[in-house]
């Protein structure tokens, strides 16, 4: 298994089956483009130089590894280590691909930044890298995440990206993306499409799995440094799969690391009550890629439901998708209810209030510990919840007593 | 299996007509799938040579409001792939129009691709265009196709570059659809002149017919194309007279339409 799963993906963006290159044939040469552009800019070390150094004095790296000894002690079984990409600049673990992708973007001589964003988070991050390098911005969002992330919405504005409400489909980040498709279809020649997460066509899950692989890089070197040893278990969140692929992938030659994906169990596992694509999906194609979808018996994409925007998407990743069939990680999910939970037991055990996504990963890891004294896991806190404050509080009403204060 | 050759005729005729050929896309399903047949004969008389039949997709990104608004309503009515297939066999027992399945890939993937062609082939379909298919992707698709005896109708873009219309030229059959402008389908005001440089392109690669779609919307447009392409493809203008003519005249409106276009008063 070992060394097919490391040569991932083939020159033609297959992880085994999955991934590829499914999109209308004008998106084709501009995807051919990217590729390159992204091929010869891997072998730069310009490149390289200015993207570590953004890294560093602009968006915070490295990130901090940080030990949850309260929560740890709370649980009373495995020792736990949060990746700290919540500190990093915009609040999320975003901001690395972004940057990768603008450096790319002005090497390919693009000057508008189109961009999909769910959460907000990407949104914020693309924003973000377009005020840093002078470029336009025009961000899509579906409408019902602009309310639930209303928060990120004013911040995107006030970076001066343009915010395009999406009213198609169910108003949430897939239909986000079709609109992103379609500008890009349409401004191919002056736009460069900067996808959040470790979907779409080839080259981009490559792509941004190299522009995340950073986070697990660090973090493997800093749980060797503090323990000595290699952590027993990862575990991240998986919308797109973006944040998760980019910690995995330090670990994927060391077969003894578990590897734990948690999608968003959402309501329930019923059709159309969460977007947990292992659980309820099939291989089928959406939005450029071949991977795990939520369709019905006739190819139709179903709707999704999470409680975090950020993880609210039918189709999974391709890489992941290889890496489940390949046994070399295990996909399971958490609740709407373990999530918010998780999250106020971090708050309250350890003063960090994580992103509803993050959430997720630190639910599992909560379940884990108890049954795995002396084991080390190693979570990937990807962003802060600050952007989420509306929904705790919405979830929490017995926290929101104003003592009669209007 | 051969091919049918339905299409191919159809080129052939309208060519010793001296004209493009007209090819209509028409959403199956909507406003409902009972009525579909019905719609695709009256596009018929009113001069439309080749009909497209769409089957709805959930997220189609390749095209503008008025299509996906017709997918929206084609799926609210309860189409799927099954159905579609009973359509066109429904419009073959009524017509020998050629009939081309425009699809994107999930569907077909859904219901197994090589399944789909042969009971497509079976309800008299000639060809298929997957909008999602590349030349790349589309080795395996591509002979359950030829197994089968149907068209294979790949897109050429603007963005093509050389490699990539060797590629297309290479897996094509049946005719080659010519994307006229970078964007997604919806009716403009003109076409776009860089497409005749494309088809100039095509024409030195491969002897198939070569058709014009993506914002063609009137006669002149269809003329326009139609001194340098051997067909035009409508859509989008179709589908707007779907969405907005009262059920009553539904057939009249879509036959005067075509009428129109075709020049066939
Ligand atoms: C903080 C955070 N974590 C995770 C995700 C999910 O994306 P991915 O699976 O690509 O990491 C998002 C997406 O918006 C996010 O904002």
């Amino acid at each position: 298994m070992n060394e097919k799963v490391m040569q991932v993906p083939d020159e033609r963006g297959h992880f085994g089956p999955y991934g590829g290159r499914f999109v209308p044939e004008t998106l084709m040469a501009p995807l051919e483009e990217l590729e390159r552009a992204f091929r010869e800019a891997q072998q730069d070390p310009e490149f390289h130089r200015e993207l570590k150094e953004l890294l560093e004095t602009y968006a915070g790296r490295p990130t901090p590894l940080y030990e949850a000894r309260r929560l740890g002690a709370e649980l009373g079984g495995a020792r736990i280590f949060l990746k700290r990409e919540d500190l990093l600049h915009t609040g999320a673990h975003k901001i690395n691909n972004c940057l990768g992708q603008i450096l790319l973007a002005r090497r390919m001589g693009k000057r508008r930044i189109i961009a999909e964003t769910g959460a907000g988070q990407h949104g914020v991050a693309t924003a973000t890298v377009c005020a840093l390098f002078g470029m336009e911005c025009v961000v899509y969002m579906g409408e019902e995440d602009m309310r639930r992330q209303r928060l990120n919405v004013f911040r995107m504005r006030l970076l001066g990206a343009k915010v395009v409400p999406v009213r198609t489909g169910s108003r949430t980040l897939k239909d986000a993306v079709s609109e992103a498709m379609r500008d890009w279809v349409t401004n191919v020649e002056t736009t460069h499409y900067l996808l959040g997460s470790a979907l779409g066509a080839h080259p981009y899950p490559l792509m941004v799995r190299e522009f995340h692989r950073v986070t697990g890089e660090e973090a493997r070197r800093q749980v060797l440094e503090r323990t000595g040893r290699l952590p027993d278990a990862v575990i991240a969140c998986v919308g797109g799969g973006s944040n998760a692929i980019g910690i995995f992938s330090a670990f994927i030659p060391d077969e003894r690391v578990a590897l734990i994906g948690v999608e968003a169990g959402g309501r329930s596992l019923a059709p159309g009550e969460h977007a947990a694509r292992f659980a309820g999906g099939a291989p089928g194609v959406l939005q450029g890629a071949y991977s795990y979808l939520l369709q019905n018996g006739d190819g139709q994409v179903l709707l999704t439901h999470s409680v975090s925007a950020g993880l609210d998407y039918a189709l999974v990743g391709p890489e992941h998708a290889w890496l489940h069939d390949q046994g070399r990680a295990e996909y399971v999910s958490a609740s709407d209810r373990e999530a918010l939970e998780a999250a106020r037991r971090l708050a309250r055990t350890e003063g960090i209030i994580p992103a509803l996504e993050s959430a997720h990963a630190v639910a599992e890891a909560i379940r884990r510990a108890p049954a795995a004294k002396g084991q080390i896991f190693l979570v990937n806190l990807s962003g802060r919840g600050d952007k989420d404050t509306d929904i705790y509080r919405e979830n929490f009403p017995e926290l929101d007593q104003n003592d009669g204060i209007e | 299996m051969e091919s049918s050759e339905r299409i191919a005729r159809r080129f052939e005729a309208a060519r010793a007509e001296g004209r493009p050929a007209l090819i209509v896309y028409l959403t199956a399903g909507d406003p409902c799938p009972e009525r579909t047949p019905s719609l695709a004969l009256a596009l018929e008389r009113g001069g439309a040579d080749i009909l497209e039949l769409g089957v709805p997709f959930s997220d189609p990104i390749a095209d503008g409001p008025v299509i996906q608004q017709a997918s929206d309503r084609a799926l609210k009515a309860g189409t799927t792939v099954e159905r579609v297939l009973e359509i066109a066999a429904e419009i073959r027992r009524r017509s020998e129009i050629p009939i081309v399945l425009f699809s994107y890939l999930n569907p077909l993937l859904r219901y197994g691709f090589d399944r789909l062609c042969g009971d497509a082939r079976t309800a008299g379909v000639d060809g298929v265009l997957v909008t999602d298919l590349s030349v790349e992707e589309a080795e395996e698709p591509a002979e359950s196709l030829r197994r089968h005896g149907l068209d294979r109708i790949f897109l050429a873009a603007p963005t093509s570059t050389d490699r990539r219309l060797d590629l297309v030229a290479r897996y094509s059959s049946g005719f080659v659809y010519v994307v006229s402008r970078t964007g997604v389908t919806g009716a403009r005001d003109t076409v776009n002149r860089a497409v005749e440089d494309l088809v100039r392109r095509l024409r030195a690669r491969t002897p198939l017919p070569l058709a014009v779609g993506f914002g063609i919307s009137r006669r002149e447009h269809v003329e326009e194309v139609g001194r340098y392409a051997d067909g035009a493809v409508v859509g989008s203008a179709v589908m707007r007279v779907v969405d907005e003519s009262a059920d009553g005249v539904l057939e009249e409106r879509l036959e005067g339409l075509c009428r129109e276009l075709s020049g066939k008063r």
